[in-house]
């Protein structure tokens, strides 16, 4: 089950970074979800993966007996999902601004600053 | 007062002044002047004070803890030495603050220049009084940033900018490589104290590191002195007001090169190196010097090249490495600073009072000028040693070195012959600038009637060229003392016997002496016609300008090497450098897997599992139908997105990891009802027969290629996480975390506790992201008018009312009416329940799963509900909700909770429990993380919905469309 994990995890980077280089920024921020999914896992496989054992304090106790999950990358993606949250709406949000004032929904297209034919950055000493 | 203490206020008393006249007001000439000259006469009283305690070697030391875990000391020290430079600092430093009280318009801005200067003073105290040499070091890089901001203050001026960035970069590079040589020293003694370096001289020189120690120092020396190569710098500095000439070419800036060298002799000097490095680079230096300055026609560049040309002199010494050289160089260093000084202001009354300094055209001036030119005049003798003057003897020492044998080499040969040439040369210069400035007919064409300059003006020439006389004439007891400590605390029990008498006899210096004079007042007249030409430089150096070669240089490294770089390696596109970034990302991770002699542990293969392998299966397809369906389909391959993440969801359930799954699969909803929301006001899919392109080869090479790079980088990823599944797991934080989340935290859940409480901050700092994001949404939709394309009903929208339209009996909007309206009762009753769930939620995350950021979004989730089942509206004429208030609370509630604790003594965040008896529930964990946890709530709330509101909103306005074109005609007032 190792071998079926890791493959989803594989298979989640690689459509997301598919999807990250197209030019299309829908297509890109699909790939950005499925990016953070896939570093998601990969952070939470890294911790050693344990069934039916969550990091709680068994009633009673002070300290969890036995084998127990690790409580570490647990925490760090949870961080992790929020911010990724947070990216992902600003990161639509940017894209339903930039068609509405740039008319574009491709990157190629969003030329504003740096003009395809505009003169490059000064340039003098 | 203490030694120690006046140490301190030596060194402080400048910067704070600068700080003060920073903030004067422009006008403030008086004031700014009185202040910088009583800061100078205190820093020059404090000195003199010491000077008893430094005297035969004696040492005033002050020591503070700067940064104790790398043993570094903040240390102030003066010896003999250090307190002849502070008092040279101090002391020309009070006569050019006169000077310059005369010599600034009144419309420059003072204000700026007496706080740079004031800076410097200090900046140049730092550096003769560190003890330590890292100290040192950053005193060292100061005074070549504050002299790079005094010669650009008239930064209206081209030439000023330009020779500021030259300084700058000349002598900051330096500046960088003598912080390499001294970590070096640092790493050889094992001690930055200045103290011990000296007493380590032998360890140093048989070091194995020595000789790049060496280079490093001395590039940082040469550079700051202005040697050749590196001397091109300073003529260039001359676009600084004359005040500031006055003073860093004279007394302070460049001397720092010397006096690093001095510091250093007793460790490093006396090598072959060392007499090879600082011997030629002084003497090519004193010779081109004083050959550069005959043939200058600016007065002010004339005393640049000939302040080059004795700061060669002193190189020279230096580098000869015998003790009396070192007592010639330090005895040279205060004999240069007073008659430089002078000279620089005579020549800055002189450029004041005529409107020029160009050569060409001043003449005759002793008539308009009688005291100014009898001054100079005296100033000028010293500087081209006539006897009776103070150069005279510093000179006739330097003849003296020169004819000694030191290591029979060809550069000590021809010293003597090279020392006489260069004395010739600076007769000459002398001599030219005497008769060319004050002698001839009276000048014509100046913009001013030149007149004597007010006394106060004049008053540090006087005083400056008074010093040159009475050394000149009376040596052994006026600057004998002085000498004598500060050549002790340099060569300690190597002190060599000297004398510093006026007379010794005729001998061979006296000849050489003899020789430069007559031999100079030949080549001025030899000369003459060349020289009265106007050319500007010398002959065939003329068209070698170090300037233009350090300019090509630059232009060369940092704009062409660095276009063509762009033109190489840069894109404009996107792609591209995400393309670059990833494949980086591969090579990055795959070298330590190479050098780690990576092999996978078939053998773990084992616990296969149908049930996962399908759930991960469907997962994989779910991504991959969604990626494919991406462009096209977008409803479609946003329910598969969903699919994928409810997998990663199920992942989490399966794998004890309770927390992640109730949250991911809160957030997967939210993010759906933001995307959907959001696709609303997208550009619909690309179908339309103009737009879908025929796909050309290139674009689908590109695919492949970018899918084959993703293919790679995802294996590697799986490689990754395989290779870490099948190893056991080491010890990490992780146990400190479980043991202590119940019996210190006061909860049970250890995922909880530790965003809580251990990373409480952290977790701040993440609310307060996901606030700013919310704000950053709301601002960039605040004004937002959907795209035109965007404005029309949507599809089903128009077709139910196309229904409507056609029935009789209905009107149209009547079917949208009814649209959901089961579902939407139930979403509206559903409301408390949410509530609660969110509550309970929030209640039990410090012992089971759940907490403020899942119990957040899940009251978020309540609200959107209302929206979606009864229309924005509705939901606004029925609710308040405002959630830039619930932002703002949960920000004072997270906030004030961990600013709580430090009110009580503990550091931010700490958090308290404490078990509370409650009426009918029992005892009850209280903790302050509970607190905390509730600005976390309130805070997801807010921003949720903050950003979900702001997109439904969209809906309400009117479209950017729907704004009329305002009529052309007159307007009417029918509206």
């Amino acid at each position: 089950m190792d071998v079926a994990i890791a493959l989803l995890v594989g298979a989640f980077m690689t459509l997301g970074i598919f999807l990250m280089l197209s030019r299309s920024v829908i297509r890109m921020l699909l790939g950005l979800a499925l990016l953070g999914n896939g570093i998601n896992l990969l952070i939470f496989v890294s911790g050693r993966l344990s069934r039916e054992a969550p990091p709680i304090v068994p009633p009673g106790a002070y300290v969890p007996e036995g084998a127990i999950a690790n409580p570490l990358p647990q925490a760090l993606i949870l961080t992790a999902i929020v911010i990724g949250f947070a990216m992902f709406a600003y990161l639509l949000i940017l894209g339903m601004r930039a068609y509405q004032s740039l008319d574009a929904d491709h990157t190629d297209t969003m030329r504003l600053a740096e003009p395809e034919d505009g003169p490059r950055p000064p340039l003098s000493y | 007062m203490p030694g120690e203490t006046a140490l301190i206020v030596i060194l402080l008393l400048p910067f704070m002044a600068a700080f003060v006249a920073g903030f004067l007001p422009q006008t403030a000439r008086n004031t700014e002047a009185w202040l910088a000259g009583v800061v100078a006469v205190i820093g020059l009283g404090l000195s003199l004070w010491l000077y008893p305690q430094v005297t035969d070697g004696g040492v005033v030391r002050a020591e503070w803890t700067w940064m104790p875990s790398l043993g570094l000391n903040f240390v102030l020290r003066m010896d003999g030495f250090a307190w002849l430079f502070s008092v040279l600092i101090t002391g020309i430093g009070l006569l050019v603050v006169l000077y310059a009280r005369y010599y600034m318009s009144p419309s420059d801005p003072v204000p700026r220049f007496f706080a740079f200067f004031l800076a410097f003073m200090g900046a140049m105290l730092g550096l003769v009084l560190s003890g330590n040499i890292i100290q040192m070091a950053v005193f060292w890089e100061l005074t070549s940033i504050v002299s790079f901001l005094l010669i650009g203050y008239w930064h209206h001026n081209a030439s000023a900018r330009d020779g500021a960035r030259m300084a700058l970069t000349i002598t900051g590079t330096g500046g960088l490589c003598l912080l390499v040589g001294v970590l070096l020293i640092g790493h050889i003694v094992g001690s930055y104290d200045l103290d011990v370096v000296l007493a380590s001289g032998d360890t140093i020189r048989d070091h194995d590191l020595y000789a790049p120690t060496l280079i490093l120092v001395l590039l940082g020396a040469l550079t700051k002195s202005a040697q050749f190569p590196f001397h091109f710098w300073l003529p260039h500095a001359m676009a600084a007001p004359t005040p500031v000439s006055a003073y860093l070419h004279s007394a302070t800036m460049v001397k720092a090169g010397v006096f690093l060298l001095v510091r250093f002799w007793p460790v490093m000097a006396g090598t072959d190196l060392w007499f090879l490095i600082v011997g030629a680079a002084g003497l090519s230096t004193l010779l081109l010097g004083a050959y550069f300055a005959i043939f200058q026609q600016d007065l002010k560049g004339l005393l640049a090249y000939s302040t080059i040309s004795h700061l060669g002199l002193i190189t020279t010494l230096i580098g000869l490495g015998s003790p009396l050289g070192l007592v010639a160089a330090i005895f040279h260093i205060v004999n240069h600073a007073t008659f430089k000084a002078s000279l620089f202001m005579a020549a800055g009354i002189i450029d004041h009072e005529t409107g020029t300094r160009d050569m060409r055209r001043l003449s005759g001036l002793r008539r308009a000028l009688p005291i100014t030119a009898t001054l100079a005049m005296v100033a000028s003798a010293a500087m081209a040693g006539v006897p009776l003057l103070n150069g005279f003897l510093s000179k006739e020492m330097f003849f003296t070195e020169a004819v000694e044998n030191h290591t029979g080499s060809l550069l000590d040969q021809s010293l003597p012959y090279v020392a006489t040439l260069a004395g010739m040369f600076s007769v000459v210069y002398s001599l030219r600038f005497i008769h060319k400035v004050f002698f001839g007919p009276d000048a014509v064409g100046l913009e001013k009637e030149p007149h004597e300059p007010p006394h106060w003006m004049r008053l540090p020439i006087e005083l400056l060229v008074l010093a040159c006389l009475i050394v000149g004439i009376i040596p052994g007891i006026t600057i004998g003392p002085f000498l004598a400590s500060a050549v002790t605390s340099v060569l300690g029990p190597e002190t060599p016997y000297y004398s510093l008498s006026i007379w010794h006899g005729f001998n061979l210096p006296l000849l050489m002496s003899i020789v430069a004079l007559v031999g100079g007042v030949l080549i001025y007249l030899a000369l003459q016609r060349y020289l009265s030409s106007g050319i500007e430089g010398p002959p065939w150096f003329r068209n070698l300008k170090g300037q233009r070669i350090f300019e090509r240089l630059l232009v060369t490294l940092s704009w062409r090497w660095a276009k063509a770089l762009e033109k190489l390696l840069g894109t404009r596109k996107l792609q591209p450098q995400l393309r670059l970034l990833i494949g980086t990302v591969l090579l990055a991770a795959c070298l330590p897997l190479f050098m780690g002699r990576f092999a996978p542990n078939l053998s773990a293969f084992v616990g296969f599992d149908l049930g996962f392998a399908t759930m991960w299966a469907v997962g994989m397809a779910c991504a991959v139908i969604a990626a494919y369906q991406a462009k096209y389909h977008r409803l479609v391959a946003l329910m598969l997105m969903g699919g994928a993440g409810l997998v990663t969801c199920i992942t989490f359930v399966w794998f004890s990891a309770p927390d992640l799954a109730l949250t991911q699969l809160l957030v997967e909803i939210v993010t759906t009802v933001l995307i959907l929301l959001g696709l609303r006001w997208l550009p619909k899919r690309m179908d339309a027969p103009e737009l879908v392109r025929p796909a050309t080869l290139m674009v689908t090479l590109r695919r492949y290629r970018d899918l084959l790079l993703a293919i790679v980088a995802g294996l590697g990823t799986a490689a990754l996480s395989f290779a870490v599944m099948t190893r056991p797991a080491f010890d990490s934080v992780s146990r400190f975390f479980l043991e202590r989340a119940y019996t210190e935290g006061g909860g049970t859940n250890v995922v909880n506790v530790i965003l809580v409480d251990f990373r409480g901050f952290d977790t701040l700092g993440e609310v307060v992201v996901l606030a700013t994001v919310a704000i950053t949404i709301y601002v960039l939709l605040r004004r937002f008018r959907p795209a035109a394309e965007s404005v029309g009903l949507p599809e089903q929208q128009r077709i139910q009312a196309d229904f409507d339209a056609e029935q009789p009996h209905r009107r149209p909007g009547d079917t949208l009416t009814d649209y959901l309206n089961i579902p939407s009762v139930i979403m509206q009753w559903m409301f408390p329940v949410i509530i609660v769930l969110s509550m309970y939620l929030f209640l039990r995350g410090h012992e089971l799963p759940g907490g403020g950021f899942a119990a957040g979004i899940t009251m978020s989730i309540g609200f959107i509900l209302q929206y979606m089942a009864g229309g924005t509206r509705w939901v606004e004429a029925h609710l308040r909700i405002l959630p830039l208030r619930w932002i703002g609370w949960g920000l004072l509630f997270a906030g004030g909770t961990g600013i709580a604790s430090t009110l009580f003594g503990f550091p931010f965040l700490t958090s308290y429990f404490q078990y509370l008896e409650v009426p009918l529930i029992g005892r009850v964990p209280v903790a302050s993380a509970l607190l905390f946890d509730l600005g976390i709530f309130l805070l997801v709330v807010g921003a949720t919905v903050l950003i979900l509101i702001a997109l439904a909103h969209q809906s309400v306005r009117s479209p950017k469309a729907a704004r009329a074109p305002r009529p052309l005609g007159p307007v009417g007032g029918e509206q």
